[in-house]
């Protein structure tokens, strides 16, 4: 069984240590995720890739305690689906990161939170989907 | 040139089987047209807004094909705000005297989903689980009460009033009062938002006639005026729905800028306002729009809530026909609705839910996915 992003270029793959691949702009600065082609601020069109921070505080969180309408979700559902947290991770390259948590419990604003690389679902080939999440430093256990 | 609204309409808010979301259009241009005392055949203009619906003008079938310019309007969660402005500017171009703003949706169950790419948000994203509005008021109000000390128990008591005005509403889907324990004891769905805290996409209709204001009164004897309808969209900054990332630096959301535009265009200021009809998707974004609407400074929901002051007997009474919790959100008639409770209220014939001490001054405040604002103000 192989291991598959879940989408090209939003984080680097293969990776030991992985990093979300966003965007700068060169004329005003800005750091965005995912990259684009075109400032969100200023509309220039000097957007370089940027690799983004692994570590970073937690912003603003919830849980998703129910599955989400499928499409466009494709995660597990019914007696499979797991609640997740989801949140917003601050990171230093100043921007916040729209991700799912690997916890439900334990979760408060501010705390450091780094990067890993999840299981997520498998496909219709059998490969195991991997996505990107945040967990709190220190939470231990090994997701990727 | 002045706007003046001379009749409301309304098809109720619920579940109605097969009965088309056209048929209730109709039903609730009837009614306004009723109200107004005037006829399909004296209305020279419409503007009609739905997001399920491709074509509401095709309600033309069911009322007279009279040939008057129709327009179809989706605006998001702003949808009814958008037709009623749209309807109100063509009044003000002087064009015309008279016309019509509708709006009628009939939604299936369950939390809205689209195709994240028509909201230019990556595929992965809505893969993910990311492209669904509830988790965004989940995360919203999450920090707020973090951030200003507002408490589980409040948002209880938000949905609770609600429950318990549209109980007094025969057009509400939710007529049944709740506790707050049942609300808080509910399943919870995104942290800190349980089942009976938000609001559901289901099925109606609303209308308005619109009027020059200088000759509202060959109509009515009571017009009430609409002396702002703003629309706003988001700008960089803003915590908004259906975002992959933020920037660091926060900008003020399109509900505070609509809210200030109107207010001044109005001329008028928060403190004059005696009837206010918020979008509470959830108890959460309630709390939430009471201050980003200026009638309040953040965390003083939480004093306000408790000593009842949103009530309808209250100082401040918000949602008084049980906002979208007890009435659900069928998008394209969701603000038209606040807008029919409004002119109720105003004129003094909203019955068992009558604001007491006869309101001259009423809002309303419309806000949701892409990020999005509407906000009215009418007075007699």
């Amino acid at each position: 069984m192989a291991r598959v992003p879940v989408a090209e270029g939003i984080f680097t793959w293969p990776s030991d240590e992985p990093r979300l691949i966003g965007s700068r702009c060169g004329a005003c600065g800005i750091v965005t995720f995912p990259s684009q082609g075109s400032c969100p601020r200023c509309a220039a069109t000097e957007m370089a890739e940027h690799l983004l921070a692994r570590r970073g505080r937690l912003w603003a969180w919830t849980t998703q305690e129910f599955p989400p309408p499928s499409p466009p979700y494709a995660g597990p559902t019914g007696a499979a689906f797991v609640p997740y947290g989801v949140g917003y991770v601050e990171l230093a390259d100043g921007v916040r990161v729209e991700t799912r948590l690997t916890e439900t419990e334990g979760l408060e604003n501010g705390i450091e939170m780094e990067l890993v690389l999840v299981p997520f679902r498998t496909d219709a080939d059998g490969n195991e989907v991997v996505t990107f999440a945040f967990r709190p430093v220190g939470a231990g256990g090994s997701h990727a | 040139m002045d706007v003046a609204i001379i009749g409301v309409g309304l098809h109720p808010f619920g579940r109605f089987g097969d009965r088309t979301g056209i048929d209730m259009g109709a039903i609730a241009i009837r009614s306004a047209l009723a109200d107004a005392g005037v006829t399909w055949r004296d209305i020279q203009f419409a503007f009609a807004g739905s997001y399920e619906i491709d074509n509401p003008d095709a309600v033309v079938a069911l009322l007279g094909l009279t040939g008057i310019p129709f327009t179809n309007v989706y605006n998001g969660c702003a949808t009814a705000a958008s037709v009623l402005a749209l309807a109100a500017d063509t009044i003000r171009l002087g064009e015309y005297d008279l016309g019509l703003a509708v709006g009628m949706d009939k939604h299936l169950p369950g939390a809205f989903s689209s195709d994240p790419r028509l909201y230019a948000c990556p595929s992965w994203y809505g893969e993910l689980g990311h492209f669904l509005t509830p988790k965004f008021f989940g995360m919203k109000i999450n920090k707020y009460m973090h951030d200003h000390g507002i408490s589980a128990r409040t948002l209880a008591r938000v949905a609770a009033k609600n429950y318990r005005n549209g109980a007094l509403n025969p057009n509400a889907f939710r007529r049944k009062p709740l506790s707050e324990e049942e609300i808080l004891g509910s399943r919870m769905l995104n942290h800190p938002l349980t089942q009976y805290m938000f609001c559901s996409p289901d099925e109606g209709a609303a209308a308005v006639v619109v009027c020059r204001a200088d000759r509202a009164h060959r109509y009515t004897d009571k017009p009430i005026y609409l002396r702002a309808s703003v629309v706003r969209t988001r700008r960089l900054g803003a915590f908004e729905v259906h975002s992959p990332w933020l920037p660091i630096e926060e900008t003020a959301g399109p509900t505070v800028d609509a809210s200030r535009a109107a207010f001044e265009r109005a001329g008028i200021g928060p403190g004059d306002v005696d009837v206010v009809q918020l979008q509470d998707t959830d108890a959460g974004a309630e709390v939430i729009h009471l201050a980003e609407n200026g009638f309040c400074a953040d965390g003083e929901q939480e004093a306000l809530v408790a000593e009842g002051e949103l009530e309808i007997g209250g100082r401040l009474p918000v949602n008084t026909d049980g906002g979208l919790i007890a009435n659900g959100e069928p998008i394209g008639a969701s603000g038209l609705r606040q807008i029919h409770e409004v002119v109720l209220q105003l004129r003094g014939r909203a019955g068992d839910r009558q604001v007491p001490g006869e309101p001259k001054v009423g809002y309303t405040q419309l806000y949701g996915a892409p990020g999005v604002a509407g906000v009215s103000i009418l007075s007699v």
